[in-house]
Order: C-alpha cells, then structure tokens, then sequence
C-alpha cells in the first residue's frame, strides 16, 4: 500500500475539480479517516462521471453515447444479440424557443429527458446526442418488438404536459428514426447511425411526430419448421464435426 | 467505356433488382465458416483441371480470407479498382491451381454498405469479367446482408455450402428462404461440407426440400428446386492444407476431400454445359 505521504493534496490544484462537483451536487470535501488515494480516486472517479454527462438533463452525453454504441457493436458481432438504436428529435423546437423562449425550451428538453430515462429498461442508454436531439441504444430487443418501443416513447412524449411557466403548459411531439445494428456485416458505428439518421429524416419528411424503423431482414424461421428440418434426420446425419481424430504416420 | 453496363438501380435494397449474369456462379452459405472460401477455391482449381477459365471474385467485401486461403498478398487488388488506383489487369493475379483472382483487398470493408456507388463499381467489375471467363466464382460473405444478396443476385447458379451441424442448416435454410422469396430462385444447389458420413448430404437435402415445399413452395405459385450437388467429407487433410497455405487440390489431389471436389466440378460443368446447348 502507498504511504498516505506520498500523495500531498495540498500541492495539487484541486479547486476547479472541487468546484465542479460541489455543482454537481457530489461530496467533493475529504471525509474525516479517508486516505488521500481514495479521496483522489473519488474525485477522478467523480470528475470521469461528469464527463460523460449532459448538465442540463442529466443524461449521458453524445460521448458516454459513442462509448456504449461502439460496445454494443462488440457485443453484436460476437453474440447476434439484436440491438436498436433510436434517434430523436424534437419537433419545431426552434419555435418553441422562439415562441417561449429559451428557459422554456429547457424547460422541455429536461421533461423529455426525463420521460424517456422513464420509458426505457435499466439495461437501455439514453443520451442526450445534440440540441434537441436525443438517442436511445436498446440490447436485447427483438426486432418484431422494435416498432411497440419505439412508438411507446413516441406517445409518451406526446402525452407529456410540460409546465414552462406558472398556470402554462405545453405539448410536444417528437419524431423518431430507428436502425439495427448490422448482424452480418461487420460495420461501424458511423454506417449504424447514418442508418437511424437516415429513417429520421424519413419520419420528418413524412409528416412528424412518428416512427420509422430500418427494419432488418428477418431470418425468420418458427420453431415448427425447425422442427420439421431435422424429425426425419438420424442423429449421426447431424452429427457434429468434431476434433479431427490424430493422424498415425506409418 | 461502361455505357453497356446496367446502371446501379434504386436505392431500395429490399427489393434488389435480380440480373443473374450466366457464367457467374455464387458460393455462399446461411452461417459463416462453413466452408465457402475452401470450396470456392478448390472448387474453381477442378474446374481449371477440366480446362475451364476460371475466376474466383473474392465477394465478401467486409471479411475478405481468400487471400489468406491462396497464401497471396497482392499490392493492388479490388479495392484499388473501386478507387480507380488500378485496372481490373492490374488487380487479376494467376493463383496456385491455375485460375484466376481477384482479391479484395483489406480497406473494402469501407464498401460493405451497399450504395448506389458500391453496386455500380461492382457490377461493373463483373460485367468487365465475364467475357475474359468462362466461369467466374463469386466467393460471398454468409448470410443475408444487403451486400451479400446484391452478390448473388448477379449469379445465375447459387451454390449454398451448408455442413451437417443443426445451426448451420437452419441458416442455410433461411437464407434459401430468403433467395427464393426476394430473388424469384427456382433453384439452389446444395453443397454439404464437413460430413462425417456417406449419404447425409443427400438425405439433409431432401428435409430442406420438404420443409421448404410446405413452408415456402406451396405459397408461390411456381417451383422451387433445391439440388444436391455433393458432399465434401471432413478430411484432416484440408485442415493440414490450410495451416501450409497450400491450396488442397493442389497438394493433396488424391484425398478424399480433393476428390469430392472434382466429382463436384465435373457434374457442375455438365450442368453448365447442358444448360448452354
Ligand atoms: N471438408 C473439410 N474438412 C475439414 N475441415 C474443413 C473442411 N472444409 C472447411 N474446413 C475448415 O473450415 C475452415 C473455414 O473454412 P472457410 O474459411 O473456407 O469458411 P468460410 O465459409 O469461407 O468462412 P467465412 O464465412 O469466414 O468466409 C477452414 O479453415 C478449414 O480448416
Ligand atoms: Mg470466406
């Protein structure tokens, strides 16, 4: 173990840190009894956090965003899991801000923030990807439960009063374009979220606040047929083709 | 100079335009590893042996492994010709086996998006090909990725490389699904690889021919024929092959496996050659 001494807090210009995770709301003082190497890692452990997080909804940000796509791509080339992304974007937000304003539009931005972290499963990402536009990355979803996902945030948020003012409400609709992640090509994060964008700007084109999924082609095959592919096959038919037994040289 | 070329149809890869060019002859398979690069090269080494000329087109854009296979690491190679840094003479090597190929080259896996531009440069290699051969083998990626179907939907002959194991048919048997849907295929020929047992190719055929008749035929309105074409023992000799870089074929010409393959490239060829006259 390192000696306490080694590590002099006081030479270090911690205030800037300190500073950014007292507004953060996070203990950023040094606990009575608490070494100086868990304090530091406490407040690098607290700054790394803040790094990845939008201020003002408290969701991840665009780079915690990239950080769990780039994973999710991993994981997907390995395990065939079925991935989704969703992107969202607000509809007229501009006016919004320019009709309310901007603490309006805040206003906004955190109640829908705030609605998705609510629609979504403990396992999803929800991040804040640009202004007004937000991403949702969902493992395990099947694509045949794609579309009810994603068209139950779609109405969630339609279905939000936002207050933006005492005794004024607002509704806002959002539209969202969707992809999943590439199962056979070995792909990148770039070509994914082009795949989502592109399927956003088709849910804007067609009218907003709507859906519009790049479904995958299905490798659709029931359990009766799999069945049936192999009830008349003998076992050894089937047979696996196992480690190539050792060959003798005479 | 491509103005005889079809142009890269719309955009939609869902409904992929099929324009199945003879002489062009797809290996591809449900699952990956199955088998398809082995088979497409030794496969193309018998047809050369029959006198053929032939070309393996190295088609998995996105995880090309025929270079590995052939032990050949060209400067130029398909990607150079999709950027125009090369003509497609240029980028054909003479492989060990006496055929032809054309690699594609690490980089392509910025092509393993179908775009419009993607499709062009493709059909336009091929279009420029078939006249130099009388067979060129398009050497796919598994599965059915927008590339992959683009890929066989210029073959006019699928070869589908399936092995004996369940997860391995399953896929083979959705993506015949897939091609005889989308592509209007009215037939498929089945190449079972790794069988540990005399008789299973054409008995795997035959279940994969009634599933599919129950499931996928009888709403068509026309025929589907999924046709054996051979079996490829598992044979330690390939393993041995591939770890010495040599092409099996070539170096093992007696061995089972070898001789599986020629039996393939013979009826292949009499197929080819029927279908012509
Ligand atoms: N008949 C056989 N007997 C024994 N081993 C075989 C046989 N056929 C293929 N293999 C083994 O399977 C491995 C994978 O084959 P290959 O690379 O041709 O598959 P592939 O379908 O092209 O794979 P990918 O989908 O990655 O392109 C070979 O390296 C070889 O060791
Ligand atoms: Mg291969």
């Amino acid at each position: 173990m390192l000696p306490d001494s080694l590590v002099d807090l006081h030479a270090l210009q911690l205030d800037d840190a300190r500073a950014l995770l007292e507004h953060d709301a996070q203990n950023s003082d040094r606990d009575p009894g608490e070494s100086a190497v868990h304090y530091l890692q406490r407040v690098i452990d607290g700054l790394c956090d803040l790094s990845l997080k939008d201020p003002l909804t408290g969701l991840g940000n665009r780079r915690h965003f990239h950080g769990v796509l780039a994973r999710a791509i991993e994981t997907v080339a390995r395990s065939g899991d079925s991935v989704l992304l969703l992107l969202l974007d607000i509809d007229h937000f501009k006016s919004i801000n320019d009709t309310y304003g901007h603490l309006a539009g805040d206003q906004v931005l955190r109640a829908i923030a705030g609605c998705l972290a609510r629609c979504v499963r403990p396992v999803d990402t929800v991040a804040r990807y640009g202004g007004e536009e937000f991403a949702v990355i969902l493992p395990h979803c099947r694509p045949a439960f794609g579309r009810a996902v994603a068209e139950r945030i779609r109405a969630s948020v339609a279905a939000l009063a936002i207050d933006i003012a005492p005794l004024q409400t607002l509704s806002v609709t959002i539209s969202i374009g969707g992809a999943y992640a590439p199962e056979w090509v070995r792909s990148t994060a770039d070509l994914w979220i082009e795949r989502a964008d592109q399927q956003l700007y088709r849910a804007k084109t067609e009218g907003r606040n709507r859906v519009c999924l790049d479904q995958p082609r299905e490798l659709a095959v029931s359990a009766e047929e799999k069945g049936l592919l192999f009830s008349q096959l003998e076992l050894d038919e089937l047979a696996l083709p196992g480690p190539v037994p050792p060959r003798v040289n005479a | 100079m491509n103005d005889t070329l079809a142009p890269a149809a719309s955009d939609a890869a869902d409904n992929l335009p099929v324009h199945p060019i003879g002489k062009v002859i797809a290996v591809t398979s449900g699952k990956g590893g199955v088998g398809k690069t082995f088979v497409s090269a030794n496969l193309a080494a018998a047809l050369a042996k029959r006198g053929l000329r032939v070309l393996v087109l190295d088609a998995d854009l996105g995880l090309a492994n025929l270079d590995v296979v052939l032990n050949l690491y060209p400067k130029l190679t398909l990607h150079d010709v999709f950027t125009g840094k090369a003509t497609l003479d240029e980028a054909i090597l003479p492989a060990p086996g006496g055929f032809s190929v054309l690699l594609a080259g690490s980089g392509m896996i910025e092509y393993s998006r179908l775009t419009p531009e993607v499709r062009g440069e493709f059909l336009r290699v091929v279009h420029s090909l078939v006249p130099r051969f009388d067979v060129v083998l398009l050497d796919t990626g598994a599965g059915i990725s927008d590339v992959v179907l683009f890929a066989v939907s210029l073959a006019s002959e699928i070869l589908m490389v399936a092995t004996p194991e369940p997860t391995s048919l399953t896929d083979a048997y959705a993506t015949i699904k897939v091609l005889v849907g989308q592509q209007q295929r009215e037939r498929i020929r089945l190449i079972v690889n790794q069988t540990t047992r005399a008789g299973s190719g054409v008995a795997i055929t035959h279940q994969l021919q009634q599933v599919l008749d129950r499931f996928v035929v009888s709403g068509l309105g026309r025929s589907f024929t999924l046709s054996h074409l051979g079996d490829i023992p598992a044979d330690p000799e390939v393993r041995q092959a591939v770890m010495r870089r040599q092409l099996l074929m070539q170096s093992q010409p007696t061995c089972s496996a070898s001789t599986a393959i020629g039996q393939i490239a013979r009826a292949l060829a009499e197929k080819l050659v029927s279908k012509d006259g």
